[in-house]
């Protein structure tokens, strides 16, 4: 049929309509090339960081040196080379802008190009009557603005970059950073932790609901530069906030390596919500080019009552290795976990969850959606461990995949360990191809290919798109249709 | 010009041939009812209408409307206003009654050059059509036939006729599966419809439905072919003496 030949090209297409592939022009301060310890000395001094945490970076790098990259996953890429490449590459406006007006014009630009509002009274994504959301931009190593903080500090939050955090708030930073995840956690973590050179701090004192949407929106933009960012956010008792994370880079034809660490304390009563949305360049067609995202997001519910959730809609990058995962220390605390997973074209993804359940009554609910088309490879796997104190905990997995052609994957690796009788766990999985039922009838509704299949993976996501915040899922369905173009044929 | 002729189609389905010279005229205005045994081709026709992949025409044509039909892609067909009710609506979870319902009628709108509804003029435009066929908003905010009953799956079907307002409807053994009131309401529903520039075909296996929509001619399909076309009153003797003449000719 000629309409199939029609969509193999669309298909072709598709790496290349990447819509925020473009690149800014803009002069950058960077780092030599390659990574020892004077890099991250000049890390640490570029950043006229006190000398604890230039210790602890030291520290982090001298273990990462005797570290192998983790092998267990199911993905393949050649060996990386971290000597070529840069590890700190930032806007050459001077110092960090005390005001918007002092933001260089050519980055609120590339923001605005992105949706992103940079200026208070615009936003997020053009989404008429959406609340406004409080923005940290980072901008390859470092965060070029956060809005709304004067707002936010009337009530006691606080919202900046994790530079500013370091010199304003030592003591905070100090007793949380790598209380989530040691620097020896794993090998990304360990590089990260060396020579992370931006993302955000949050802190929701006692007794506040955080009283808007926080986030932050990363852009890689500079050539052979990987982006190492922290981010860390502390919701102490009785708080609640909801924090999301947005991510683009330019379409280059070498691959580039985004290795970020996120940390979240939730003390007694405390609610974090996390959600992301994860688009960055995928790769093209032929899989040339595409970001490697190896990320170690993991979040401590310390307190009783405690609760943290993940939601997370990872459409782009050329290899996704990302668990974001909870460990319930506190009696009645409740872990999240929300995902749509989309590979299309070479895309590969590894990603799951991992729930440790330590107190009394802990509860964890799991909920993954995994989407392959084209040539892409896509395995979920998630720990779920009932440790012997955890008294009547529970845990409720269901995973499905769907499989849009014959040439794609799909795999699901549950890990199961319980060490108290009284802990139940649940595990559902299905893996369904697209049902071709289905898209004839969308298609004879008047549907085209491409719509039907939006419409079709939509629904089979609905669970998850339902746990974004409005501002993100309107987005979310959108990207979940322009990742699958040309997916059916 | 007629809305629909189909000339001399034959048509295979993994090399076996189902339709075998089939040749049927719809002008504007006219119901015509396509009766027949099971296993006649009466689903072969109606899926090889709205352009269903693995059936391979072998020979004839189907012009539509001035048009090559079979030159459409499905979707293309629809949006030219050829609707399928389908004897097995789908289900599909997750996806919203009202939001499937929606994305079909902007489709077609911007096809016609139409502007497409805002949320509230379109909810009033389905909400005054699904009234008569005892839709209420519980229904419409369901997935999409998912956990409905055989009556409410047809009467869904017939409210999306409603709503896209094609100008040929072909209904699949829509009175499958349906009580005498459930027949009562989707019969009403088509009725409705009754347009002097909509041409609608209904296949059905029994006469039952014909005496709540009367077509204007019928014919019957065996062996892959129009044996034979009459008035309502075929219809009738089909009910008394059954397809048993024709099925001699079974090969």
């Amino acid at each position: 049929m000629s309409s199939h030949i029609d969509t193999i090209k669309k298909s072709e297409l598709v790496g290349d309509q990447y819509k925020y592939g473009f690149v800014t022009d803009i002069e950058v301060d960077l780092a030599p090339k390659g990574l020892n310890e004077d890099i991250v000395k000049l890390i640490s001094h570029k950043k006229d960081e006190p000398d604890w945490m230039l210790e602890w970076r030291l520290k982090a790098y001298r273990h990462w040196l005797k570290m192998k990259p983790p092998e267990w996953q199911k993905v393949s890429f050649d060996p990386i080379d971290y000597q070529d490449a840069y590890y700190y590459a930032a806007p050459k406006s001077g110092n960090k802008p005390k005001s918007l007006d002092e933001v260089d014009p050519t980055l609120i630009e590339t923001y605005n190009k992105l949706g992103i509002p940079l200026r208070e009274q615009e936003v997020l994504a053009g989404v008429e009557g959406a609340p406004a959301v409080a923005v940290d931009a980072v901008f390859d190593s470092v965060s070029v603005a956060t809005t709304y903080k004067a707002k936010l500090e009337e009530v006691g939050v606080i919202f900046c970059s994790i530079s500013e955090a370091i010199h304003t708030y030592p003591e905070l930073v100090k007793l949380y950073l790598g209380s989530v995840v040691p620097f020896g956690d794993n090998y990304f973590s360990a590089l990260n932790s060396a020579v992370f050179t931006d993302g955000s701090f949050v802190y929701i004192p006692k007794g506040i609901r955080c009283p808007m949407e926080l986030s932050t929106y990363f852009r890689i933009n500079q050539e052979n530069t990987g982006q190492f960012e922290r981010t860390l956010i502390i919701a102490d008792e009785d708080t609640h906030v909801s924090y999301l994370e947005g991510c683009t880079a330019p379409m280059r034809d070498e691959h580039q390596l985004h290795a970020a660490v996120v940390e979240l304390i939730a003390l007694e009563n405390a609610e974090i919500k996390y959600s992301t949305v994860q688009n960055w360049y995928p790769g093209d067609s032929k899989g040339k080019g595409g970001i490697y995202n190896f990320v170690t997001k993991r979040g401590a519910c310390r307190g009783d009552n405690s609760k943290i959730s993940w939601t997370q809609v990872e459409t782009g990058s050329a290899i996704t290795w990302k668990y974001p995962s909870c460990i319930l220390q506190g009696d009645n605390s409740v872990g999240e976990f929300y995902s749509i997973a989309i590979t299309n074209n070479y895309q590969q993804a590894d990603t799951g969850t991992k729930m440790i359940h330590i107190g009394e009554n802990t509860k964890s609910r799991i909920i993954s959606k995994g989407i392959s088309a084209g040539h892409a490879d896509q395995t979920y796997r998630g720990l779920v461990r009932m440790q012997k104190r955890a008294e009547k905990a529970r845990n409720y997995t269901q995973c499905d995949s769907l499989l849009i052609g014959d040439t794609c994957g799909a795999h699901t690796v549950p890990y199961i360990e319980s060490k108290n009788p009284t802990a139940q766990v649940e595990h559902e999985a299905t893996t369904s191809r697209i049902n071709e039922d289905q898209l004839f009838y969308c298609r004879q509704r008047g549907l085209t290919d491409e719509e039907a299949v939006s419409l079709i993976v939509n629904g089979f996501c609905r669970e998850v798109l339902q746990t974004l915040p409005m501002e993100f899922a309107v987005e979310a369905q959108k990207l979940v249709g322009i990742s699958l173009e040309g997916s059916v044929g | 010009m007629a809305l629909l002729e189909i000339r001399n189609l034959h048509v295979k389905v993994e090399n076996k041939p189902i339709l075998n010279g089939v040749n049927l005229k719809i002008e504007p205005g006219e119901i015509h009812a396509i009766m027949g045994p099971n296993g006649s081709g009466k689903s072969t026709l109606s899926y090889v209408l709205s352009g269903r992949d693995g059936y391979q025409i072998t020979d004839g044509e189907i012009i539509y409307n001035g048009i090559d039909l079979l030159e459409l892609e499905p979707d293309q067909r629809a949006r030219e206003g050829v609707f399928l009710a389908f004897q097995y609506p789908v289900e599909i979870p997750g996806v919203v009654g009202l939001t499937f319902l929606k994305t079909a009628l902007n489709a077609t709108r911007i096809h016609r050059g139409q502007n497409e509804l805002d949320a509230m003029d379109f909810l009033k435009f389905v909400r005054e059509k699904a009234q008569s066929l005892e839709i209420d908003d519980e229904m419409l905010k369901r997935f999409v036939n998912e956990g409905f009953s055989g009556g409410e799956k047809k009467r869904m079907e017939i409210l999306q006729m409603a709503i896209l307002q094609p100008k040929l409807a072909i209904l699949d053994e829509t009175d499958s599966g349906l009580d005498i009131d459930a027949l009562q309401v989707v019969s009403k529903g088509i009725n409705a419809l009754r347009d002097a520039n909509r041409g609608m075909l209904l296949i059905t296996h029994y006469q039952r439905l014909l005496n709540y929509v009367r077509p204007d001619k019928v014919h019957v399909l065996a062996n892959g072919r129009i044996a034979r076309s009459g008035d309502e009153a075929l219809a009738q003797e089909l009910e008394e003496k059954g397809y048993a003449e024709f099925n001699v000719f079974v090969e």
